[in-house]
């Protein structure tokens, strides 16, 4: 069975006071898709994907998607179809 | 003063919750978290829900588990994993009191009186840390909300998983006192043989029993079981980070043959001393008891353990008070199948004691050095780069690089 957890690249800014926040994304093989907006920042657990850490809740492309920021450093994105 | 309010939390099956958060495709299916499945002497550390089902408990070998359940998938243990979850527990439970006592990596005591007022009572700030926690880190707890820790604890091993039982008052005749008497703290097998002697088989008949005659039957421990039964427990919530989160260092193996002399012992107890003892100096922690143990080729085992005079980590004093404490203990009849060394009463290195007049402190101090002087060159060069003339006696014993091939240790082993 496929992984639903997609680990991906992220290009993201440490803001002045000292937050993070995701700028764009690169999906393998789809290419790099910039973060319009984020709407949220919360810690979460993903069910799905099977992980937890930070959930940034974006805007790409005028659509909702979770990014999650692992403490091992490491992001993720829960994948649609299994 | 009034009432405190005391929460006791305690993440449902652990180690297996976090693997199953990881592994969606086995949720739902019998998993255990243990050994290395490749090896022949792991055992289970914690089993999720569905195996429990089957029998599959804590401490049972892996080949044990896998008679008890055909399909049973066991996955390896992810230590440093656990310990990132349970470091974001402690940090949920930050946002309601700084009065955080944490037993085990899985469990945690609050002190949420302070709170009360701006948070709401205890059952609600349980309920809201119960869902942060499931929602936070996708795992589930189980809470038990009373006013002295004792009967919280009982609380949290109430109701399982994802629950909540309080243990007020006005509740605890009814709910506490009908738990058999072995589910108390501090009631192991052998306090619950005595008791069951006395006649008391549950926690209310304990409480309601004589104390006298307790004190007669089991000593000065005999009144603290019967004040805990009574829930006159008024011992703090210890402030976060002033106690050590780790209770002891261990290792323990099963040699790869069996062991026919002192001298063999001998080997296995320097090796597995040399891993304990530098697995307190690296968390920077002294001991202040060297417990063995010991398992014979028909699987009899037991345990051994001494309270040494002044708190070490120094290999030589390790591994002399466990080869002593062999030496009291065994009478070779069967040879030695597997053999565990442990450090407990844990200090921190900076603990300050009277220094003895009989002990050489000159001696200590090189000791010390000598024993830096060794982690550092294995550190730099490889385990193997430096070794004891001992090991050279049976290579085939002295295989066990214990350090780094049996890190992880939960404290509940035995």
């Amino acid at each position: 069975m496929a992984s639903n957890k997609v680990y991906i690249d992220v290009i993201a800014e440490f803001t002045t006071d000292g937050r993070l926040i995701p700028k764009s994304f690169t999906w393998e093989g789809e290419g790099t898709f910039e973060i319009q907006k984020v709407t949220d920042v919360r810690r979460a657990a993903s069910l799905k994907a099977g992980g937890a850490g930070m959930r940034y809740t974006c805007i790409v492309e005028g659509r909702k998607c979770h990014l999650y920021y692992e403490d091992n450093n490491m992001w993720f994105m829960e994948v649609e179809n299994s | 003063m009034g009432d405190r309010t005391v929460l006791h939390s305690d993440c449902n099956c652990f180690y297996a919750s976090v693997e199953l958060l990881h592994h969606p495709e086995l949720r739902g299916k019998p998993i255990a978290v243990g050994g290395d499945p490749e090896k022949r002497h792991g055992i289970v550390l914690t089993a999720d829900y569905t195996a429990k089902k089957y029998g599959v408990k804590t401490g049972m070998t892996l080949w044990e588990a896998r008679q008890l359940c055909q399909d049973i998938t066991f996955l390896p243990p992810r230590m440093d994993l656990y310990l990132r979850f349970s470091k974001m527990a402690q940090e949920i439970y930050a946002d309601y009191t700084d009065l955080r006592e944490p037993f085990g990596c899985d469990e945690s005591w609050l002190d949420v009186t302070a709170s009360a007022t701006l948070k709401g009572d205890g059952a609600r700030i349980a309920k809201e840390i119960k869902s942060r926690i499931k929602s936070e880190l996708g795992i589930t707890v189980s809470i038990g909300v009373s006013y002295n820790k004792i009967f919280a604890k009982l609380g949290s091993d109430y109701k399982k998983p994802d629950a909540i039982t309080t243990m007020y008052k006005d509740e605890y005749r009814d709910k506490v006192w009908k738990l058999p008497v072995s589910e108390l703290l501090y009631v192991g097998k052998s306090t619950n043989r005595k008791l069951a002697k006395m006649g008391i088989k549950t926690i209310g008949e304990l409480a309601l029993m004589d104390t006298e005659l307790l004190e007669a039957g089991l000593g000065k421990m005999g009144l603290i079981l019967w004040s805990f039964a009574n829930g006159y427990d008024d011992s703090p919530v210890r402030k976060e980070n002033t106690h050590a989160e780790i209770k002891s260092i261990g290792n323990s193996t099963t040699t790869p043959k069996d062991l026919q002399t002192d001298e063999d012992v001998k080997i296995v107890i320097y090796a597995l001393s040399e891993s304990v003892a530098a697995r307190l100096r690296e968390n920077a922690f002294k001991c202040r008891v060297v417990e063995i143990s010991i398992r014979d080729n028909e699987l009899y085992s037991f345990t051994r353990q001494r309270k040494i005079e002044s708190a070490t980590n120094i290999t030589e004093e390790i591994a002399e008070e466990a080869y002593r404490l062999f030496k009291e203990n065994y009478i070779w009849g069967k040879p030695i199948r597997s053999l565990g060394v442990r450090g407990a009463d844990l200090v921190t290195d900076r603990y300050f004691e009277q220094i003895d007049m009989f002990q050489s402190y000159e001696k200590r101090e090189k000791q010390e050095k000598m024993d830096m002087a060794v982690d550092d060159i294995r550190r730099r060069f490889g385990f193997y780069s430096i070794q004891r003339g001992l090991m050279y006696k049976d290579r085939e014993l002295s295989e066990i690089n214990a350090k780094e091939e049996h890190v992880v240790h939960p404290v509940a082993y035995f």
